[in-house]
């Protein structure tokens, strides 16, 4: 996958076909520690010990006829970024997936279009609540559905006419690429 | 915390209501973006780009669009699923952004399924 945040995409389907409710996403920019982390943690059904031990399998899949190959390309983006991908996870109490890269390598995927990642999750799955946030030194970005749809109150977060007012609002707002 | 403005929040509202009497009848179509690994590798999201720009300027308000898992034809991605009410539904295969706004402007929207892009009209798993 060529950026980031397909990779995040990726993950986060992952999340809703175990059945999360709230999918939280973190892009940490730690410039002092030439270090880039990207944090997926959701309330799904989680992983047991025998699972998440052959999760990086290329292959290895729980899904029937799915290709497993989501988080070992995860995991060998990060490593040949100089980074690393852990992943926390128990039946019950969701999964916490975090990956880190170098800032500076030269290996180190693009963003991309977190924007388009947020929509495509928020137009397939409007019942899905979704937390964003980018951190840098100079603050906090942060996008929660839970308050869009507090402020949408009758009209359906996934109602045209609402995806092209946050489409824009994230287009504008969003700082990481 | 990004939030929506008045102005944009009255705007939506606004719109969402002027539409209401037609979104009464419930859906009549639903598009189903395949999203699994594969998918999205392939270039399901801008597919699915297509499809919400498709759908914003159409007006229509009596389509939902979702995604799904790999439906196990990776080499046949991006994909994408369209059922009409009361029709069978129709698997498109290989899409780009232009064979997705055809399929748009002549299966969801005149009703006329893309022979040429489909692989087959029949039983769909979504998953």
């Amino acid at each position: 996958m060529e950026d980031l945040s397909l990779h995040i995409l990726d993950i986060a389907e992952n999340s809703v076909r175990a059945r999360a409710k709230r999918i939280e996403i973190t892009i940490t920019r730690d410039a002092a520690g030439d270090l880039l982390t990207v944090e997926v943690k959701d309330d799904g059904s989680g992983m047991d010990q025998e699972t998440l031990a052959r999760v990086r399998d290329p292959f290895f899949t729980t899904k029937g006829k799915k290709t497993g190959l989501g988080i070992p390309f995860l995991a060998q983006a990060a490593e040949q970024a100089g980074g690393a991908l852990t992943i926390d996870s128990a039946p019950g109490t969701g999964t916490r997936m975090s990956v880190t890269f170098k800032w500076s390598h030269v290996d180190r995927p693009v963003i991309g279009s977190m924007a388009d990642t947020l929509l495509t999750l928020i137009a397939g799955h409007p019942d899905l609540d979704v937390l964003y946030e980018e951190r840098d030194d100079g603050g906090v970005f942060r996008f929660d559905t839970r308050e869009i749809k507090k402020d949408l109150e009758e009209v359906p977060i996934n109602a045209p006419e609402a995806l092209d007012a946050i489409r824009a609002m994230l287009k504008e707002q969003i700082k990481f690429e | 915390m990004a939030k929506l403005t008045i102005a944009d929040l009255k705007k939506i509202k606004e719109e969402y209501h002027a539409g209401q009497a037609l979104r009464e009848g419930g859906f009549k179509v639903k598009i189903t973006v395949h999203m699994g690994t594969c998918g999205i590798a392939a270039g399901a999201r801008p597919i699915m780009n297509v499809i919400l720009e498709e759908l914003a300027k159409s007006g229509r308000k009596d389509i939902a669009v979702t995604t799904s898992g790999c439906a196990g034809l990776c080499s046949k991605e991006p994909m994408m699923t369209i059922e009409l009410s009361g029709e069978a539904p129709v698997r498109y295969i290989a899409l780009t952004e232009e064979k997705a706004r055809k399929i748009f402007a002549e299966h969801v929207m005149a009703g006329k399924p893309v022979k040429e892009y489909a692989l087959v009209v029949g039983h769909e798993t979504t998953y």
